[in-house]
């Protein structure tokens, strides 16, 4: 008798790798990494401090939880079981922080008010494996984007609120907010205003472009290979080179108008592709039918084209957002200001609370544009 | 030969094949007909083990399948499929020479057999060896395609509905050659269709699949003058059966020895359509046969045809 | 800088039409093969424009990068680039393959949101968070291309590999390729042109990436980009930016080169 792979007893069939692997990760992070760090002031390097010494009332939930997780990977393969999963897997990022925020009170009260407890190695990776295991399980939950967009606010809301509620205090990273406060609001909203007054005017200038290769076959090929050099240039040599002739228009050389112009121009070739390929992939025949039918030519584009082409266009929106964030950072360095300004403030004092203060809003910012723009495509295509 | 002895296989609770048993003689054409999910193409991909079976044994001359290890179970044996699987970033000769390059062959001999086999296709070889596949119409491809299965010279030949899509004169013309080849090298074909006419015209032996079961295996002849059931007799089709008859009975079936007739003989081998088709041409009732080498051995008559 | 993937196809092509077909004489006329020629003349010739930057900014002191030859700069630049995408490479595609295999079948999701979860960050962010952890110098910096240029390749080498035409692995399983064969003589060929685009994209964004480099240690093009912003001497911040950006479209081009030699082969 023939068969196939022999059956393994079913308890002890790991049913989610991916589950078992983050689970794995994170234990280890735990036992091996430090959860936060002990520095006595600033300019010492901080002392890893492991999770059970840093935090013995929250650790045991947090080992709890990466156990019970561990344990999940063996459960069946069933869609309430992943949620519950990614539930829990919700609740380990708001108990590490809770933690680690309480662990900065622990061990800061005994010490000068110089010491800074900062978040440790530790701490991100359980963090991270935990964000993985969220999207893992809802996608293996085949969650639907309202279900997604839920979880997301909940886990906002309940940071939010342990941020809101203090328990973070003590942590060196909100010490440097606190002093920079001022500053950082002005740098969010700097950040903000550069990425849309990069984008739109790139949205006013690339679309015509891209409809102008669509309608000229001619021009095609001079339009792409112009913004695909602008492309390739990096970003801080587009800068530099914008410098010298506004210095010598008398504009300024340093400041937020060569970055202004730089970011117009990368964000104009992902805007004219989408564009090409979103109303360039439409069916001919399609606007045949529509001119047949006494539409005129602005009817046509507005009411079919326009739509059918809104999921590419979006597409298209989506990577230029989330790519005039990134390149922003950058813009930092030539006095534009921005979240970048912290970075490179941070980089140059080799304060990494600082560096943390300019990268994580920058990378939750782009995160939540990806996010939000992800939804609205998933919507537009229904 | 081939032994399949009670093969089953069930795919997510539905069972495929079922309990499934069949012999394939040495040297047969032997055709896997049925309707779509009937489970003629899972059991022919379970002879070269592309399909583990759940249970049940596939002997391939006398030795269990299963003990043999896959790849060299499978370079013995010759597959093409319905969509080539041709290997796009090769050239023709390379796709040709792929099972030969993996037994190690020495390239002499690798250049000589795709030199032979592009001629027994009718593909000029110094034409289209250097060719890519994408540069190859429908027909040139499958006839490349069954090359490469034949590459290795298998005694067993495995077809998944190889001619299923090309147009019909192409697929008039592959029939043909591979006619031609089975009867000049008497290998082993075992050839997946749904197409009935393509089975009569073909096969040695035709095995109808329905539902994860051999409904009947029989000669082309027997299956069309002796269904077993309801279903044969209806996939088999009652339209034009007269007609199908025709087309697999030989004259050498009904001929009359010894006498003679006038005019340009038919083949012994001929299938009695084609005796039919000339006396309509030539307005006779009466056709001289002829031999292999073209000596006129009887005669058939109009009424010989429905006798 | 591009974020996206590799340019459109339809592109591609324009671009190739554009830049002239790989015949042997008219490799003489790539635009790959002039800027190339052009970056390394003012590469080894930077030092000798000094006249003409101090007469267009005759206040800057010295008015050419002095603290070390721009030839060395490119090396110290190409070589982290190089490195570093190196390794993402290997990684990369051993993790597409590992993805691709039934082992692997579990994290195939897993991997795709990574990469595209990843390729939201910010670059120059991820250069930043990589200082506290690592130091100064040159190794933050090829660690965050390294980290940055894996999901790029990896999500092109899952994609190559996964639109392998399924009969055509049909027919490699059936003709009794084993495992590996299929992999090597098959999948990886024919997944060749799309995992190339995802290193182009990977070096491409390298290459900017690392010019930022320079604000933590890292010796590129980009240092006297830095340095002139700092000290305000403009002509410093145009050489290496003329350098740097003339770097990264001759990186381009070749790519594109090389990308149009795979192609004609396996046409799809």
């Amino acid at each position: 008798m023939t068969s196939a792979t022999a059956a393994r007893p079913e308890s002890l069939r790991v049913n989610n790798q991916v589950l078992l692997a983050l689970a794995v990760v994170a234990a280890l992070a735990v036992a091996l990494c430090g959860f936060v760090t002990l520095a006595p002031n600033r300019l010492v390097s901080g002392k890893p401090v492991a999770l059970w010494q840093a935090a013995p009332s929250s650790g045991p939930v947090i080992i709890a939880l990466v156990l019970a997780l561990a344990g999940l990977a063996l459960a069946p393969p069933i869609r309430a079981l992943h949620r519950f999963a990614a539930m829990l897997a919700a609740m380990l990022i708001v108990v590490a922080l809770y933690a680690a925020g309480g662990a900065a009170q622990r061990l800061g009260a005994g010490m000068s008010a110089l010491a800074r407890v900062s978040l440790g190695a530790g701490f991100w990776v359980v963090i991270a494996a935990a964000a993985l295991i969220v999207v893992d399980g809802l996608q293996r939950a085949a969650a639907g984007p309202l279900e997604r967009v839920a979880f997301a606010l909940a886990i906002v809301a309940a940071l939010a609120g342990l941020a809101a509620s203090g328990a973070l205090d003590a942590l060196s990273l909100v010490h440097e907010y606190n002093n920079r406060q001022g500053g950082f609001s002005a740098a969010v909203i700097r950040h903000i205003e550069l990425v849309a007054g990069s984008v739109l005017p790139a949205i006013a200038v690339g679309v015509p472009l891209g409809l102008l290769s669509i309608r000229r076959e001619r021009s095609r090929g001079p339009i792409f290979v112009t913004l695909n050099l602008l492309q390739t240039i990096p970003s801080i040599a587009l800068f530099g080179l914008l410098i010298a002739p506004l210095a010598a228009l008398g504009l300024g050389g340093v400041g937020p108008l060569p970055a202004l112009i730089a970011l117009t121009l990368y964000a104009l070739l992902p805007v004219a592709r989408s564009t090409a390929a979103g109303l360039g992939g439409i069916d001919a025949t399609i606007a045949d039918a529509a001119r047949g039918m006494g539409m005129t030519g602005r009817q046509i584009l507005w009411r079919v084209e326009v739509p059918l082409a809104a999921p590419v266009l979006l597409a298209g929106l989506r990577i230029v957002v989330v790519q005039a964030i990134g390149l922003t950072v950058v813009a930092a360095l030539i006095g534009a200001g921005g979240l970048g300004s912290f970075v490179f403030e941070g980089l140059g004092q080799d304060a990494a609370d600082l560096v943390l203060l300019g990268a994580l809003p920058a990378i939750l910012l782009a995160l939540a544009a990806d996010f939000l723009l992800q939804l609205l495509a998933a919507s537009v295509r229904r | 030969m081939i032994e399949i002895d009670r093969v089953r296989k069930t795919y997510d609770g539905r069972t495929v094949v079922d309990d499934l048993s069949l012999t394939v003689p040495d040297g047969a054409f032997c055709v896997f007909l049925g309707p779509s999910g009937c489970g003629k193409s899972t059991t022919l991909r379970m002879i070269n083990r592309l399909v583990t079976t759940d249970s049940g044994t596939i002997r391939v001359d006398g030795e269990d399948i299963a003990s043999l290890p896959e790849a060299a179970l499978r370079r013995r044996i010759g597959y093409a499929i319905q969509s080539t699987g041709l290997f796009p970033h090769w050239r023709v000769e390379d796709n040709i020479a792929t099972v030969p390059r993996l037994l190690g062959w020495p390239r002499g001999r690798i250049a000589d057999r795709v030199t032979e086999l592009l001629e027994l296709f009718r593909l000029a070889p110094e034409t289209y060896r250097r060719k890519y596949p994408h540069e190859l119409s429908g027909g040139e491809q499958q006839r490349v395609g069954v090359a490469r299965a034949l590459a290795a010279d298998p005694a067993l030949l495995l077809m998944d509905e190889p001619f299923a899509a090309v147009d019909p004169i192409t697929r008039d013309a592959l029939q043909a050659e591979l006619a031609r080849i089975h009867k000049s090298t008497g290998k082993t074909i075992v050839f997946v269709t749904h197409d009935i006419d393509e089975a009569l015209r073909l096969a040695t032996d035709i095995a109808i699949l329905n539902r994860g079961r051999v409904a009947q295996f029989a000669t082309p002849q027997d299956l069309l003058e002796n269904p077993a059931s309801d279903f044969v007799r209806d996939f088999v089709g009652t339209q034009g059966i007269g007609l199908k008859l025709l087309s697999v009975r030989k004259v050498r079936e009904r001929m009359r020895p010894g006498e003679t007739a006038e005019g340009a003989p038919i083949s012994a081998d001929a299938p009695l359509r084609d005796a039919l088709s000339l006396m309509t041409v030539r307005a006779a009732a009466l056709l001289p046969v002829a031999d292999e080498s073209g000596r006129v051995v009887g005669t058939i008559a109009l009424s010989d045809l429905v006798r | 800088m591009p974020r996206s993937v590799a340019p459109h196809p339809e592109e591609r092509s324009q671009r190739a039409r554009f830049e002239g077909r790989a015949a042997p004489l008219q490799f003489l006329t790539t635009p790959a093969l002039w800027v190339a020629i052009l970056f390394v003349a003012l590469l080894v010739t930077m030092p000798d424009t000094g006249p003409i930057f101090h007469w267009a900014f005759p206040q800057v002191e010295p008015p050419v990068y002095q603290r070390g030859t721009f030839v060395a700069l490119f090396l110290s630049h190409a070589g982290i680039v190089g490195v570093a995408s190196l390794a993402a490479t290997f990684t990369g595609i051993v993790a597409a393959i590992f993805v691709t295999r039934p082992a692997g079948r579990d994290f195939r999701s897993i991997i795709d949101a990574l990469a595209t979860i990843g390729q939201t960050f910010p670059p120059a962010a991820v250069l930043a968070l990589a200082v506290p952890a690592i130091g100064f110098g040159p190794l933050p910096t090829v660690v965050a291309l390294y980290l940055y240029g894996l999901l790029p390749i990896v999500q092109n080498a899952v994609a190559g590999i996964e639109t392998v035409p399924p009969a055509v692995r049909d027919a490699a399983a059936g003709m009794g390729m084993s495992p590996l064969q299929i992999l090597a003589r098959v999948e990886l060929p024919l997944a060749a042109p799309v995992i190339l685009a995802g290193i182009r994209v990977a070096v491409t964004i390298g290459i900017g990436t690392a010019t930022i480099g320079s604000t933590v240690g890292a010796l590129t093009l980009g240092t006297p980009i830095f340095d002139g912003i700092g000290g305000n001497k403009i002509p410093l911040v145009l050489q290496g930016a003329a350098l740097v950006a003339l770097f990264a479209i001759v990186t381009d081009l070749m790519f594109a080169r090389l990308e149009d030699r795979l192609r004609p082969s396996s046409a799809r």
